[in-house]
């Protein structure tokens, strides 16, 4: 599967793509919410790491509206109780991710983000 | 001692497919425990392991640090990241499988970000041809084909570790003998300022392996 946490770090590489791709867009997502321990220590550690606006915008698409689009000053418990089921508790088992700017598919077989790319696709 | 991560949800046939662990694989499992402590100390946030084969070095590695981490796995081969998400889950450590060639999608977002990198490589010296083809295919036969001095496929992830790695970070590779060590602890020093030590190394029948360790500030 493919959990926001980890599609928030993947970016198209073929190559010479370098603008515009990322965050991936999802199309035929099939998802599934898995509940994981709340762990705060972990949330607020990784949230230096996350491009916030690519975050919420995909947990938009999905279907999740908790967010806010601004990262807010205080770290409440509610706002990392929100973030930890963004980023860790909806799981994307089936479906496509496309690169905004050169359309690239990766597919998502078997549970499995597939991001190979063929030998004339690789930079 | 730390337990080894239990592998009984994988069979045979898993094994058929997918790299089993071996010698190599319990050198690095040995060097892991040895810096147990000083891995704790550096508060990783995000791990990244290129080749996971089964999982089992990260699933120890998560045993050593706990939840509070981002475990990254990534293989050529699809069958090597579901065994290495079961393992995972077997061994109750999230395990996050990419297939992928080494890390080329985390590149942009993952620069300077990583913590802790572990790489077992295709390290056995075989022709160039080989190694091409078997990472092309993405099956077993890329677990050992190196191909030129058994370098070819770990001198293409070098080139990017420095970029990947954050300001504490560490980078652990297997290597052998004829892999020449030297040559890769000078060109990693001179190229990308990375100094190394060799953590531990061992005669396992004909090989002798040897696991290195990388980082940018002087080690005391
Ligand atoms: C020697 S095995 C190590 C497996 C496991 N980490 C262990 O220690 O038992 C090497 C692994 O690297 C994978 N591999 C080979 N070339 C790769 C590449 N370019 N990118 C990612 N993984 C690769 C192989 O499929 C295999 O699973
Ligand atoms: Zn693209």
């Amino acid at each position: 599967m493919v959990r926001l946490i980890t599609h928030n770090l993947l970016a198209c590489h073929v190559k010479d793509c370098n603008t515009n791709n990322f965050p991936l867009e999802f199309k035929d997502a099939q998802i599934e919410l898995r509940e994981t321990e709340f762990n705060p220590e972990f949330v607020r550690g990784i949230i230096p790491k996350l491009e916030w606006k690519a975050l919420v915008d995909t947990a938009r698409e999905l279907g999740d509206t908790t967010l806010p689009l601004e990262l807010p000053e205080m770290l409440d418990d509610d706002f990392l109780k929100n973030l930890h089921h963004v980023l860790l508790e909806i799981h994307v088992e089936d479906g496509v991710m496309i690169c905004a700017n050169c359309k690239h598919v990766y597919p998502i077989s078997n549970g499995i983000p597939n991001m190979l790319l063929a030998e004339h696709e690789i930079g | 001692m730390l337990p080894t991560p239990d592998l009984s949800h994988l069979s045979t046939d898993d094994f058929e497919v997918v790299y089993e662990p071996a010698e190599d694989t319990f050198l690095f499992l040995d060097a892991l425990e040895a810096d147990a402590e000083t891995l704790k100390d550096l508060k990783p946030s995000i791990c990244l392991e290129i080749g996971s084969g089964s999982g089992c070095l990260s699933a120890f590695l998560g045993n050593i640090l706990g939840p509070s981490v981002l475990y990254l796995c990534t293989d050529i081969n699809p069958h090597a990241c579901k065994c290495t998400e079961m393992t995972g889950t077997q061994n109750k450590v999230f395990l996050e499988a990419i297939n992928v060639s080494l890390a080329f999608p985390l590149h942009d977002r993952l620069k300077h970000n990583v913590d802790i990198i572990l790489f077992n490589p295709p390290y056995v010296p075989t022709l160039s041809n080989e190694a091409v083809g078997a990472q092309s295919l993405g099956t077993i036969g890329g677990a050992w084909a190196g191909g030129m001095d058994g370098m070819e496929v770990t001198n293409t992830f070098l080139q990017y570790v420095e970029q990947l790695l954050s300001a504490r970070g560490r980078f652990y590779l297997v290597a052998l003998k004829q892999n020449n060590i030297p040559i890769i602890r000078q060109s990693m020093l001179n190229s990308h300022g990375l100094r190394s030590e060799i953590v531990l190394q061992r005669r396992a029948g004909i090989e002798h392996l040897f696991i290195i360790r990388f980082h940018r500030e002087k080690q005391d």
